[in-house]
């Protein structure tokens, strides 16, 4: 039943046998009228979609060189084909990223190239119809743009830009997700994609600050909208609720009591996350970055840092400075935004954190490159920070930590099968067939290493596996946040917030 | 007549070619980039990508990654067809450049090299069922071309031998514009044939992956968004748009 290509690429996921049409019935909720007009977009299909459709490609096409460059590019080489892991959960083949890219590169050719307006059946080009809508819904939905497949692309072909601009023309003819528009709705209207409106976000944080006193006899603050603070935290709303998110929240609070450093949340920007990159729209993922730019200046901050998130960590790592920038009224002294890690990292380096590793000692931890951070972003000043400072950080907490093979992790790491705004419950199918692979990879060092828990840095990653793992036979409880680790095992210092911490070191 | 026609031809290939390419070319550079998108780990500084880019385009870095079967066929395709390309110089220098005579030897092993790699090539669009599900017509086509090329080369080495001393003079004098009689050897007129028809698809076809490849954003990006504002011309109207909207909410 499998077919190993001859030389064993991948050592550990097999390869599938073609099983045409089996994902085509997997497609999302359509957004309702409200959920499009919310964001300006028409409310239903419109009458002339195919039409609008056809222009709003031509459109992508003048304000993308990677569309056109990728639309263009390719020469079926298929060296993409089994590296998706829809495709290898699935065995569709409309699921290599080939394929998916290639249901808008036949409309492309069709309407855009000399071959394919005069020879479409010989390079395969096709007329926008039904039947291929439908397919652009089924299949642009089944892509987490994890680029997994751009780092194995002879021409760095990015199957994520090709399913944002396919997301951005469904968008504009009336055929947009309900998932993804709903949330960008609600973080335009309350601030985050939860909904969580001021008075309830405060209310969460005392709770958190009574848990850690009881827990361990030391005052730890969540400042919320405290004017003044040197740092701005913004971190997925996932965080303020969702388990095991709210165990990192936790150690990035104890972080910044112990680093002894004013910190606060705004309730204005309380979302990292920006769903609006999902859907490839570049005005609405500036007007969710917006709030950011603005809680940081009404707050008057010096610096931005982003908690535990794969996607919101792109977004703001590559694109914030660009979308809302710059940012030249904060403290030139840091980077602008941070990562969580970065800062904790930095004070470990410094010697500025103690940690009691054994707190950690139940568990043997394995680390989940979230796709977002390691193929889209950097930590760091050195390239492949993103995969280096996580895992130092979980050294200097934990006594037991295993990599997974090589061939999935780092750059070449799978998918948790739910980013790309696939996180939702009708493509519940679909993201245990994802999550696949990653849980093959987490098998292996389970059995070999007797690893009990997989580490992640980003929101949706955690709340898919907290889903999909009890499937695959392991606890829902077996992912884990990073700072999670850290709050475990950091040591904390009595004295109050701001005093030196040479007392501490001569305890050593 | 027949000298006539080819050389038509082979102007009016040429000027396609030129034409189509160069407009394509400019297409890619003047499309804007809005957002950083280099596919990380990527390099910090511009010699960084320069060598990025090296990697990619001399020893299909990516390519190698990905599955080492495609590789070593593609990688030895290229690199052959360079060879091979380079042999040719000789039809069209006078005197024949120092180190194209130093290549002849090698250019003809690469010849076959290159039938070879495009032969592994085109039995990966048959018998891996992935592969074969993404191949159009076109696909095929293009490799049954080069294969095609290749072979009627090679032949006119080893089965009948052209007028390589005429079909010289014809090539320099379409060169300077001084038209000369083409050898009417079947092999010669199918090979150069086939050699114009490549020419004239490149620019419409995926070819164009060739000069693609330099502009793709996901290689060519310098990581270093923290540190240098990355705008493009369209954001600038857009981004001043969109804050006026955002401020006045």
């Amino acid at each position: 039943m499998v077919d190993r290509d001859t030389l064993p690429i991948n050592v550990l996921v097999d390869i599938p046998v073609l099983n045409e049409g089996a994902m085509k019935n997997s497609s999302p909720f359509v957004a309702a009228p409200d959920h499009q007009r919310a964001l300006g977009f028409p409310g239903e299909l419109v009458d002339d979609w195919q039409l609008r459709a056809i222009e709003k490609l031509g459109e992508l096409l003048k304000k993308s060189r990677a569309l056109q460059v990728y639309m263009d590019s390719c020469v079926k080489c298929g060296a993409c084909t089994d590296k998706c892991h829809y495709f290898l959960g699935s065995g569709d083949p409309k699921n290599m990223p080939v394929a998916r890219q290639d249901l808008l590169r036949k409309v492309y050719r069709r309407y855009f190239t000399f071959a394919g307006k005069h020879f479409p059946w010989l390079v395969g080009a096709e007329d926008l119809t039904r039947d291929v809508l439908d397919d652009w819904y089924s299949y642009f939905h089944q892509c987490s743009q994890c680029r997994r497949c751009s780092v194995y692309c002879p021409y760095g072909i990015d199957t994520a830009e090709i399913s944002m601009a396919a997301r951005e023309i469904m968008d504009h003819i009336g055929k947009g997700q309900k998932y993804c528009n709903e949330i960008i709705g609600k973080v335009h209207k309350i601030g985050n994609n939860l909904g969580i409106p001021e008075k309830a976000l405060r209310h969460t944080l005392q709770d958190l600050e009574e848990d850690i006193e009881e827990e361990t006899g030391v005052t730890v603050e969540l400042p919320l909208n405290k004017k003044g603070a040197d740092i701005l935290l913004v971190t997925p709303s996932a965080d303020f609720f969702a388990e095991p998110h709210v165990d990192g929240l936790i150690g990035y609070a104890k972080v910044f009591h112990q680093a002894g450093v004013s910190w606060t949340l705004s309730s204005y920007a309380s979302e990292a996350a920006n769903f609006a990159m999902f859907i490839g729209s570049y005005e609405q993922m500036q007007r969710v970055a917006e709030r950011i730019r603005k809680a940081a200046q009404d707050l008057g901050v010096k610096r931005i840092i982003f908690g535990e998130c794969g996607h919101a960590w792109r977004v703001a790592y590559n694109f914030l400075n660009t979308l809302v920038g710059p940012f030249d009224f904060l403290d030139p002294a840091y980077p602008v935004p941070q990562h969580i890690c970065e800062f904790t990292w930095d004070l470990i380096e410094k010697g500025e954190l103690t940690f009691d590793k054994s707190a950690n000692d139940h568990m043997t931890l394995t680390f989940h490159d979230s796709c977002n951070v390691a193929r889209g972003s950097r930590m760091g000043d050195k390239p492949g920070g993103q995969f280096e400072i996580p895992r130092a950080i979980i050294r200097a907490c934990c006594n037991n930590f295993v990599d997974m093979a090589a061939d999935t992790i780092r750059e070449a790491s799978f998918c948790c099968g739910g980013g790309g705004g696939l996180l939702t419950d009708d493509l519940l199918e679909l993201r245990k067939k994802g999550a696949s692979p990653r849980m093959q990879a987490l098998k292996d060092v389970a059995e070999e290493h007797q690893v009990t828990h997989m580490v992640a840095i980003c929101a949706i990653c955690k709340s898919q596996f907290s889903k999909v793992m009890p499937e695959h036979g392991f606890g829902m409880d077996s992912i884990v946040s990073l700072h999670q680790l850290v709050s475990n095992a950091l040591v904390l210092d009595v004295q109050v917030t701001g005093e030196p911490l040479d007392s501490l070191n001569e305890g050593q | 007549m027949l000298s006539s026609i080819f050389a038509f031809l082979f102007y009016l290939a040429t000027a396609i070619f030129a034409v189509g390419l160069t407009y394509r070319i400019r297409l890619y550079a003047k499309t804007p980039a809005p957002l950083k998108i280099p596919t990380t780990p990527a390099p910090v500084t511009s010699a960084g990508v320069v060598g990025r880019m090296a990697r990619e385009v001399v020893l299909f870095e990516s390519l190698f990654k990905a599955n080492k079967w495609t590789w070593l066929c593609g990688w030895i395709f290229h690199a052959a067809m360079l060879l091979v390309v380079l042999r040719h110089l000789r039809y069209f220098t006078e005197p024949v450049w120092l180190w194209v005579t130093w290549l002849q030897w090698i250019g003809i092993y690469a010849g076959f090299a290159m039938l070879a790699g495009l032969a592994g090539l085109w039995l990966r669009r048959f018998t891996v069922d992935r592969v074969r599900y993404i191949s159009a017509p076109s696909d095929h086509l293009m490799l049954l071309l080069l294969i095609a090329i290749t072979a009627t080369g090679l032949m006119m080495k080893y089965v009948a031998h052209t007028d390589i001393v005429a079909l010289k003079a014809f090539a320099l004098g379409l060169i300077y514009l001084d038209p000369q009689p083409l050898p009417a050897d079947p092999l010669l007129l199918v090979h150069l044939g086939l050699v114009l028809v490549l020419m004239i698809i490149f620019p419409f076809s995926k070819l164009l992956h060739a000069p693609g490849v330099f502009f793709s954003p996901g290689r060519n990006q310098v990581d270093n968004p923290r540190e240098k504002r990355h705008l493009a011309s369209w954001v600038t109207e857009s981004d001043t748009k969109n804050r006026r909207k955002a401020g006045s909410q």
